[in-house]
């Protein structure tokens, strides 16, 4: 399968099977087009009104060449093209520290942090329990990944301060390597977050809207206030200092910022340099609820915010965005694209009484209950199900040319949107798709324009 | 910031093809595994495994 599309002047052709990128001319776009199953005549026939005869025999040697090389139009090797199936091993735990929030935003998919349960703080006995718990269950795996997040995981700072320093003394002994990733909405940021943060956390996640109107309109604490001004001076400071690692400030946009691109860019000009910034996710009858008629607007945003990211590194003013950051170099192996994201397999979430779920989107569904941490997985139904999903097993997949970018997209999504978690939902993959394009032309547009 | 890296331009430079790492080639294992779990990074809402790095080597 080959995926063509123009954008920002640049014609693209995407061969999905070898993941090559070609930057092609209008007429090799054309002749890409309607090279399969067609003879050389018959094409030079159809483009004879457009191009001479000549420049289309000679552009179709260079087409023919990339399809003997295997570089368009190629196939999946056999031996790649077989589902995973669940190795039993866990390599990351999303520590659900803190069912609760000292925010009140009405969009959180956690429910205000208590997913639809009782407000709860993971103790430091069952935090030392998780890592023990993935040590004994990571088989030969050296990176271990635990990101701290709640509701709001700095309410129980002092337990992850003791279970980071717990998981430390186990790395030597157990030949491994624990990766930390700390989530935060930035309200309880203080001297010791910030150097604690920055000497033990891999990645640091600062919840900010964008511009002050757009964050002020979910992100209120309980009395209703908005929290701009409380928490951009404390994220502007922690990213000031940080030193090691990385971090995202991220935001999340609804039906009522289409025009979110304003608040990357506002974000952008704050001096933040690594940014994301995600659609809502929610249930259709809410009012922010992002729609398929929103779709041509928040597209057309995409293809916006690719330019103007052009535009600034080519001014020296550069950021990154998180999704439309791809290296088609060093990006991941064939597994990875098939595999996914690893959602109730080697990736699990944890609530505070130590309980274990899929992931964090579907904690507060006791029908993915999976086991605890001192039992294991108990629901090895679960496990396998969630084993078999990945994009070769989801029907809806097969025709997408971007299903190695995404590797069938988010599970708890597709259950969430279509009631089977081997579904899709189709606006995210719709957006998915577009980020996509933005991404590959950015790339192009590099590959012809190096920044000095 | 990295920049697309130009891996041929041919005919006449009417293709310019991108250095990518090519999918159909086998690895010698089913993948290490090692490579981070995509919401761990920032996203936690959609799932996209392509701005993942590999842990490995892979020149």
């Amino acid at each position: 399968m080959v995926h063509q599309f123009k954008q920002n002047g640049y014609a693209l052709a995407v061969d999905v099977e070898s993941g090559s990128v070609h930057l092609v001319d209008d007429l090799v776009y054309d002749i890409i087009a309607l090279y399969p199953g067609r003879e050389e005549e018959e094409i030079v026939r159809n483009l004879a009104d457009r191009w001479p005869a000549g420049d289309i025999r000679e552009a179709l040697t260079g087409v023919q060449a990339l399809v003997d090389q295997g570089l368009l139009y190629s196939s999946r090797q056999a031996g790649i093209s077989r589902p995973a199936t669940a190795s039993g091993i866990i390599k990351a735990l999303c520590l659900n520290v803190a069912h609760t929030c000292n925010l009140n935003c009405c969009y959180c998919f956690a429910a205000q942090g208590t997913y639809k349960g009782e407000k709860a703080l993971m103790s430091p006995e069952t935090g030392r329990r998780a890592m023990d718990f993935l040590v004994e269950n990571s088989g030969s795996r050296r990176n271990l990944e635990v990101d701290f997040f709640g509701g709001e995981p700095l309410l129980n700072w002092s337990m992850v301060k003791e279970t980071v320093a717990y998981a430390r003394s186990l790395e030597e002994r157990f030949n491994k390597r624990f990766r930390f990733t700390l989530t935060t909405n930035g309200l309880l940021i203080d001297d010791d977050v910030i150097d604690f943060t920055n000497r033990e956390m891999d990645n640091v996640v600062l919840s900010l809207d964008g511009r002050k109107e757009t964050h002020d309109r979910f992100r209120v604490t309980m009395g209703g206030s908005g929290c701009y001004d409380i928490v951009l001076p404390k994220f502007l400071e922690l990213v000031r200092r940080r030193s090691r690692g990385t971090y995202y400030v991220r935001g999340t946009y609804t039906h009522f910022n289409r025009d979110f691109v304003e608040d990357i860019l506002h974000m952008a000009d704050l001096g933040f340099d690594e940014i994301s910034m995600e659609p809502v996710v929610s249930a259709p009858d809410e009012p922010y609820a992002l729609t398929a008629e929103d779709l041509p607007q928040l597209k057309e945003g995409y293809e916006r915010l690719a330019a103007e990211m052009l535009d600034r590194q080519a001014r020296g003013k550069g950021f990154r965005f998180y999704h439309f950051t791809i290296d088609l170099e060093k990006g991941p192996c064939i597994y990875k694209r098939l595999n996914g994201c690893g959602s109730g397999t080697e990736y699990l979430a944890v609530t505070p009484a130590g309980d274990l779920y899929p992931c964090h989107q579907l904690v507060d569904d006791p029908d993915f209950l999976m086991g605890n941490l001192w039992e294991g997985v108990t629901a090895p139904h679960l496990a396998e199900a969630f084993a078999q999903c990945n994009v070769l097993t989801r029907e809806d997949c097969q025709d997408c040319w971007a299903r190695l970018y995404c590797a069938g997209g988010c599970a708890a999504n597709a259950y969430h949107v279509s009631g089977d978690l081997l579904g899709i939902d189709p606006v995210g993959c719709e957006l998915f798709r577009k980020r996509m394009e933005c991404a590959l032309m950015m790339k192009a547009a590099e590959a012809v324009n190096p920044a000095k | 910031m990295s920049s697309g890296k130009v891996l041929t331009m041919n005919e006449k430079s009417r293709i310019t093809t991108l250095t990518t790492r090519n999918l159909t080639h086998p690895l010698e294992s089913d993948g290490c595994g090692e490579c981070q779990t995509s919401c761990q990074s920032a996203c936690k809402t959609s799932c996209g495994v392509v701005n993942q790095l590999c842990e490995q080597d892979n020149d």
